[in-house]
C-alpha cells in the first residue's frame, strides 16, 4: 500500500473547491444585503461566524495536520482581543499598531509555552495547554484596570482612519483575511514544512531517524496557529467593542475543537464549514427549543462517534484518500 | 453533482432562514427588550423582576397607554459579554423601543456604552451603579429602582443611630458591592473592623467568616444578593455566629431568598426604600395580586419592576400613544407622573430616584410567614450622592 | 494573621483536598485502566449532588441521601458504560475529550429541565450543624465530618486496591491491559466496574458537598478542571498520586485564596487586593502544575510504563 505521506496530496476533486468558492461568495454578498436592507446586524452575525472560522482554521493547523490537541488555544484568541483593549485604554489607537503588536505579543508568549508543552505528548499535552490557558485567564481576571472579570467596553476601536469602527470595513477585511489565511494554510500544508508536520503525526521517531528534527517544525506550526487565533481575537474586539476574560475560557477552546472536528480535521476548508455549521446549528436549535444544549450535546457525541471525517469529509468524492483522522491512539 | 447538492442546499437554506428572521421585524407595537439574570444562583431575583414587570403590564390592561406591547425576555446568565451581545441584538435586530431590567451591576456597566451610544431608552429596574449616576449619566437612562449606595446609606445611618462602634463589612467584588460598602461608610460614623470583598457567586465563605470571627466586631454588614446570601448565612450559622453578632444587610435576605432560608434569617436587619407591609393602596393592590398570581411574597425586585411597567404606561398615556417621538417619551418618563408602590417618587436630573429610605427586620408577618417588618425611616426624600458629578 | 485562622484554613484546605481526592481517584483509575478521558466526570458529581438534595428533601434523612446517591451514581456509571460509552474506549483521546464535552453540555441542560434554573439547597443534618472545638478553634462540624468520611473512604479504597482480588486485577489492568485480558479476565466487566466505582466516588463527593455549596447546573466544571490538575500532578493511574496531588492542590488553593489577599493588602487597597488575590492564588495552582509537568511529564507518582 502506498505510504500516504509521500503520495502527493490528491487535488481535492473539483466539487469541493466549487462548494468552498460558492460559500465564500455567499459570505461576500452579506455586506451587499446589509447595505440594501439597511440592516447592520447581519454584518455582526456573519462576522462572528467568520471570526470563529478563522480561529478554527488556526487551530486546525496543529490539531488536524499535526495531531497536537491544544485545549488552550482560546488564550491566544484572548491575547488578540485584549491587545486592542489595552492599547485603546492607553490611548494608542493606531490600527496597524494594534495588529502588529497582537501578532508580536502572541508569538512572544507562544514560543516558550509551545516549547514547554511540546515536550509532552497526548493527554499531558492536552492538560498542559489547558493549564496555561487557565493561568492567563486568571491573569486577565486580576487586571482590574482593564475590567477584570467584568470585561472592558472599548471606548476606541483600532484606528484605520475614516474606516475606524465601520462595520462594513471590518467585515470585508475579515473576509479577505480569512481567504488569505486559507490560501496560506493550503500552501503551507503542501510544502516541505507541511510534509514534515504531517509526517511527525504519523511516526515521529522514524522521521527523526531519517535526520529531520521534527520539534522545531512543530513549534513553528504551534506559533503560527497561535497567531492566527490572535488575528481572530483582534477582529472580535473590533466587531463587538467588548473584551472579557471569558474569551479565554476553556469552553471556548473546546468549542474551537468541536468546530475543527465537525468540519473535518486535516482539511484546509473544513474548519470554516465546522464553524459556520456549529453556529448555525446552535442558532437554529435556539429558535426551536429553549433547551437547545440537550440537542447540541447529543449531536456532538453522535458527530464524534459517527462523523469521523467531519462534514467536509462527507463531501469528499469516493475513493479520495482523505487525510486520515487523528486516530493513532496516542498515550 | 449529487454530493454537492445537499451542502449547497443547506447553506442556502440556512442563509435564507437567517434572512427571514429579520425581515419579519417591523410591527406597530411597543417593543420592550427585557433582560435579567434568569439562571444561576440569582435566578430568583431575575424571575421576580420579570414577574413584577408583567404584572404591571397586566394591571395596565395589557397595554402601555393604549398601545400594544411586545416583551422580549432574555437571560443574561450573569455574563457581561453575553449581555452585550443580547443588547446589541435588541438594538440592531429587534429594534426595541425600550431596553428594561438588568439585575446585576457588572452586567449594567458592560451594556451602558452601547445603550448610551445608540440613545436607546433604558428603564433600569434593579442595578443602579454609581458611575451611571455620576459622570456617566445619560439623558436616556431611567432608573426607577434606586442608586446602589442609597440603600446602604440608610443602613449606615441606622448603624450610627444604634451606637455600633466597630462594624465588619463584606460584599462581592464588583461595582454594586463597592457601592454597598461605600454607601454604608458614608453615613456610618464608627470604626470599620474589616472590609472584605469576595468573588461574585463565590460559594464558600468559610475563610472570610473565620477572619470575621477573629476581628470580633459589634455588628456585621453584608451585601449578598441571591444565592450568595443563602450560602453566606448558612455558613455564618454553621460557624456559630448567628444570633451572637447583629447582622445588617442590603439586598441579601428578601422575598427572593427568605423562602429558602426560613427561620435562619430571623432578626437580620436590611435597608431599602420599599417594604412589603407599606399600607398605601397601590402597594396593597400590588402585593395581593402578586401573591395570588405567583404564590409567593414579592421582593423589592418585583416591586421595582412593577413600578417600571406602571411608569412606562403613564408616560405613553401622557403623550397620547405617540411613543415613536423619543424626545416626548423621554420627557414624559422624566416627569414620572405615576403612583409608585413605595409612596413618594421623583426623578433626579441624572435619572435616579429621590425617595425615602427605611430599615426592616426579618420577622414573621401577620400570616406567620417569614417576611420583612418595617422598623423606621432613616433618610427622608433622599437623593443619591453622585448627582453632583453628573454633567446633565 | 492568627494561629486560629491558619489552622482553620488548613482544615478547609484539607477538606477541599479530600473532596478533590474523591473526584480524582475515580478519574485517575478510569484514565489509567481504560485510557479514557472523561470530561463528564464533573457531571457525575453534579448528579450526585442533585440526587442527594432531592432524596434528602423527600425523606428527611441525610444519611439515606448520601448513601442512595452514591449507589445511584454507581449504577448510572455502569449503565452509561453499557449503553455506549465503551465505544469511545478505542478512540483517540481527542475524540474522548470532545464526546464527553458534548455530554457535559447535555447534562447541564438536563439538570435545568428536571430541577430548574435556580439552585436547590440541602441542609446539613442538625447534629452536624454547629461547630466542634479543635485545638481551641471553632470549626464547622459538617466540614470536619467530610474530612473524616473522606479519609475513611480513602482507607477503604486502599484496602480494596491493595488487599482484594479485584484490586489486584485493577492494578494489573493499570500495568498491562492486554496481558490481563490474555490471562482470561473479562476485561469489559473490569472496565465497567472501574468506571462505575469512579462514578460512585464522584457522586459521593457531590452528595457531601450539597450542604456547603449551592447545588446548581454547571457546578461540576470548576471542580473538574482542578481534578484534572490533580491527576496530572499526581500521575495518571496512580491513586497514591491522586491522594497527594489532591491534598496539595486543596491546600494551595484554599490557603492561597486567603493569605495572598492578606499579604497583598499591605500594598494595595482592599478592593484591589481582593481582586488580584484570588486570581494570583488560582494562578499558583496552574503555575505549580506547569512546572511539575515541565520536569516530570508523567507526574509525581507515575505508574510504571504500561505494555
Amino acid at each position: 500500500m502506498a505510504d500516504p505521506i509521500t503520495a502527493p496530496i490528491p487535488v481535492r476533486a473539483d466539487r469541493r473547491v466549487w462548494v468552498a468558492g460558492f460559500l465564500m461568495v455567499l459570505f461576500a454578498l452579506v455586506p451587499l444585503y446589509a447595505w440594501r436592507a439597511d440592516d447592520v446586524y447581519v454584518l455582526t452575525y456573519f462576522g462572528r461566524m467568520l471570526i470563529f472560522a478563522l480561529a478554527a482554521v488556526g487551530l486546525n493547523l496543529i490539531l488536524g495536520f499535526g495531531a497536537m490537541a491544544s485545549l488552550g488555544h482560546a488564550m491566544y484568541f484572548g491575547f488578540g482581543a485584549y491587545t486592542v483593549g489595552i492599547l485603546s485604554t492607553w490611548g494608542l489607537t493606531n490600527g496597524w499598531l494594534h495588529l502588529s503588536l497582537a501578532l508580536a505579543v502572541t508569538a512572544f508568549i507562544a514560543i516558550p509555552v509551545g516549547w514547554i508543552a511540546l515536550r509532552t505528548r497526548g493527554m499531558a499535552f492536552i492538560m498542559i495547554t489547558l493549564a496555561f490557558a487557565q493561568l492567563f485567564f486568571y491573569v486577565f481576571v486580576s487586571l482590574r484596570a482593564f475590567g477584570g472579570d467584568e470585561g472592558l467596553s472599548l471606548t476606541e476601536l483600532s484606528g484605520f482612519g475614516a474606516l475606524t469602527g465601520n462595520k462594513y470595513a471590518i467585515y470585508l477585511s475579515l473576509l479577505i483575511t480569512l481567504v488569505l489565511v486559507l490560501w496560506f494554510t493550503h500552501r503551507l500544508v503542501k510544502s516541505r514544512f507541511g510534509l514534515v508536520l504531517r509526517a511527525s503525526r504519523h511516526n515521529e521517531s522514524r522521521l527523526n531517524a531519517l535526520g529531520t528534527a521534527s520539534q522545531p517544525y512543530r513549534l513553528v506550526a504551534y506559533v503560527l496557529s497561535a497567531q492566527i487565533c490572535a488575528l481572530a481575537g483582534f477582529f472580535m474586539a473590533n466587531l463587538t467593542g467588548f473584551v472579557s476574560p471569558s474569551l479565554m475560557s476553556w469552553l471556548i477552546s473546546a468549542e474551537f475543537m468541536v468546530m475543527v472536528l465537525l468540519g473535518g480535521m486535516g482539511t484546509v476548508f473544513g474548519p470554516v464549514i465546522g464553524a459556520a455549521g456549529l453556529l448555525l446549528i446552535e442558532d437554529g436549535l435556539k429558535t426551536v427549543t429553549e433547551h437547545w444544549p440537550l440537542v447540541l450535546g447529543a449531536l456532538i457525541v453522535l458527530a464524534v462517534i459517527w462523523l469521523r471525517q467531519g462534514l467536509w469529509g462527507l463531501m469528499a468524492p469516493s475513493g479520495d484518500t482523505k487525510a486520515s483522522p487523528v486516530d493513532q491512539g496516542e498515550h | 453533482m449529487k454530493k454537492m447538492f445537499p451542502s449547497v442546499l443547506s447553506a442556502s437554506g440556512a442563509l435564507l432562514i437567517a434572512a427571514l428572521t429579520w425581515v419579519g421585524a417591523a410591527n406597530a407595537q411597543f417593543k420592550v427588550g427585557f433582560m435579567a439574570t434568569l439562571s444561576g444562583p440569582a435566578a430568583a431575583l431575575g424571575q421576580d423582576m420579570y414577574d413584577g414587570f408583567m404584572l404591571g403590564l397586566e394591571h395596565s390592561g395589557g397595554q402601555f397607554g393604549g398601545v400594544e406591547v411586545e416583551v422580549i425576555r432574555e437571560d443574561d446568565q450573569l455574563k457581561p459579554d453575553l449581555a452585550v451581545q443580547t443588547v446589541n441584538r435588541f438594538i440592531e435586530r429587534d429594534q426595541v423601543d425600550v431596553v428594561a431590567g438588568v439585575t446585576f451591576s457588572n452586567v449594567m456597566m458592560a451594556i451602558a456604552k452601547p445603550l448610551a451610544d445608540s440613545n436607546t431608552i433604558f428603564m433600569g429596574t434593579n442595578a443602579g451603579p454609581a458611575p451611571l449616576a455620576g459622570e456617566r449619566c445619560a439623558p436616556n437612562f431611567f432608573f426607577v429602582s434606586y442608586q446602589n449606595d442609597q440603600q446602604a446609606e440608610g443602613v449606615g445611618k441606622y448603624a450610627t443611630n444604634q451606637g455600633f462602634k466597630n462594624v465588619y463589612l463584606m460584599a462581592p467584588n464588583y461595582q454594586a458591592g463597592k457601592d454597598a460598602v461605600g454607601g454604608f461608610k458614608r453615613y456610618y460614623k464608627g470604626d470599620v473592623a474589616g472590609e472584605v470583598y469576595t468573588r461574585v457567586n463565590q460559594p464558600d465563605y468559610s475563610a472570610e467568616i473565620a477572619q470575621l470571627q477573629a476581628a470580633n466586631p459589634d455588628a456585621v454588614y453584608v451585601f449578598y444578593p441571591g444565592g450568595m446570601g443563602i450560602n453566606f448565612i448558612k455558613q455564618f450559622r454553621q460557624a456559630g455566629l448567628l444570633g451572637k453578632i447583629p447582622l445588617l444587610s442590603v439586598s441579601s435576605f428578601d422575598g427572593s431568598t427568605l423562602p429558602a432560608l426560613k427561620e435562619t434569617a430571623l432578626g437580620a436587619i436590611s435597608g431599602s426604600f420599599w417594604g412589603v407591609d407599606f399600607d398605601n393602596p397601590v402597594n396593597q393592590k400590588f402585593v395581593t395580586a402578586f401573591e395570588n398570581k405567583y404564590g409567593r411574597i414579592p421582593s423589592q425586585y418585583a416591586a421595582q419592576s412593577y413600578d417600571g411597567a406602571m411608569l412606562l404606561n403613564s408616560a405613553i398615556k401622557k403623550i397620547g400613544g405617540q411613543y415613536k417621538d423619543k424626545n416626548a417619551l423621554m420627557a414624559a418618563l422624566r416627569a414620572a407622573e405615576f403612583d409608585s408602590v413605595r409612596g413618594d417618587f421623583k426623578f433626579n436630573k441624572n435619572g435616579f430616584p429621590i425617595h425615602n429610605m427605611y430599615v426592616f427586620e426579618v420577622a414573621p408577618d401577620a400570616k406567620g410567614r417569614v417576611s420583612h417588618k418595617t422598623l423606621q425611616m432613616t433618610l427622608p426624600a433622599h437623593p443619591d450622592s453622585y448627582v453632583g458629578q453628573c454633567p446633565l | 494573621m492568627t494561629l486560629n485562622l491558619f489552622l482553620g484554613q488548613a482544615l478547609n484546605g484539607l477538606q477541599f483536598g479530600i473532596l478533590l481526592f474523591l473526584m480524582a481517584a475515580g478519574l485517575t483509575l478510569v484514565f489509567g485502566i481504560m485510557s479514557f478521558v472523561n470530561l463528564a466526570h464533573g457531571s457525575l458529581y453534579m448528579f450526585g449532588a442533585y440526587f442527594a438534595a432531592t432524596v434528602a428533601s423527600y425523606s428527611g434523612s441525610f444519611v439515606l441521601a448520601i448513601f442512595s446517591s452514591m449507589v445511584l451514581i454507581f449504577l448510572l456509571g455502569a449503565a452509561i458504560d453499557r449503553a455506549g460509552l465503551s465505544i469511545l474506549h478505542r478512540r483517540s483521546h481527542l475524540d474522548q475529550v470532545l464526546a464527553t464535552f458534548g455530554l457535559v453540555l447535555f447534562s447541564n441542560e438536563l439538570v435545568r429541565v428536571v430541577w430548574g434554573n435556580a439552585p436547590i439547597y440541602m441542609d446539613a443534618p442538625d447534629y452536624l450543624s454547629d461547630a466542634v472545638n479543635i485545638f481551641g478553634l471553632n470549626y464547622p462540624a459538617y466540614r470536619f465530618a467530610i474530612i473524616v468520611a473522606g479519609l475513611l473512604v480513602a482507607l477503604g479504597l486502599y484496602l480494596l486496591i491493595e488487599r482484594t482480588r479485584i484490586g489486584m486485577l485493577i492494578r494489573a489492568g493499570a500495568s498491562n491491559r492486554t496481558m490481563v485480558s490474555a490471562l482470561g479476565v473479562n476485561i469489559a466487566w473490569l472496565n465497567r466496574f472501574v468506571f462505575a466505582l469512579g462514578a460512585g466516588l464522584a457522586g459521593l463527593a457531590g452528595a457531601l458537598v450539597g450542604p456547603i455549596l449551592s447545588v446548581e447546573p454547571g457546578m461540576g466544571e470548576p471542580v473538574l478542571i482542578l481534578t484534572l490538575v490533580v491527576i496530572v500532578i499526581g500521575g495518571i493511574g496512580s491513586i497514591r498520586g491522586a491522594f497527594f496531588g489532591a491534598i496539595v492542590v486543596g491546600l494551595v488553593d484554599t490557603m492561597g485564596r486567603v493569605f495572598v489577599p492578606i499579604w497583598l493588602r499591605a500594598t494595595f487597597d482592599p478592593a484591589m487586593a481582593a481582586a488580584i488575590g484570588p486570581a494570583l492564588a488560582s494562578m499558583l495552582v496552574y503555575l505549580m502544575m506547569a512546572v511539575i509537568l515541565a520536569f516530570k511529564p508523567e507526574g509525581l507518582f507515575p505508574l510504571r510504563a504500561r505494555g
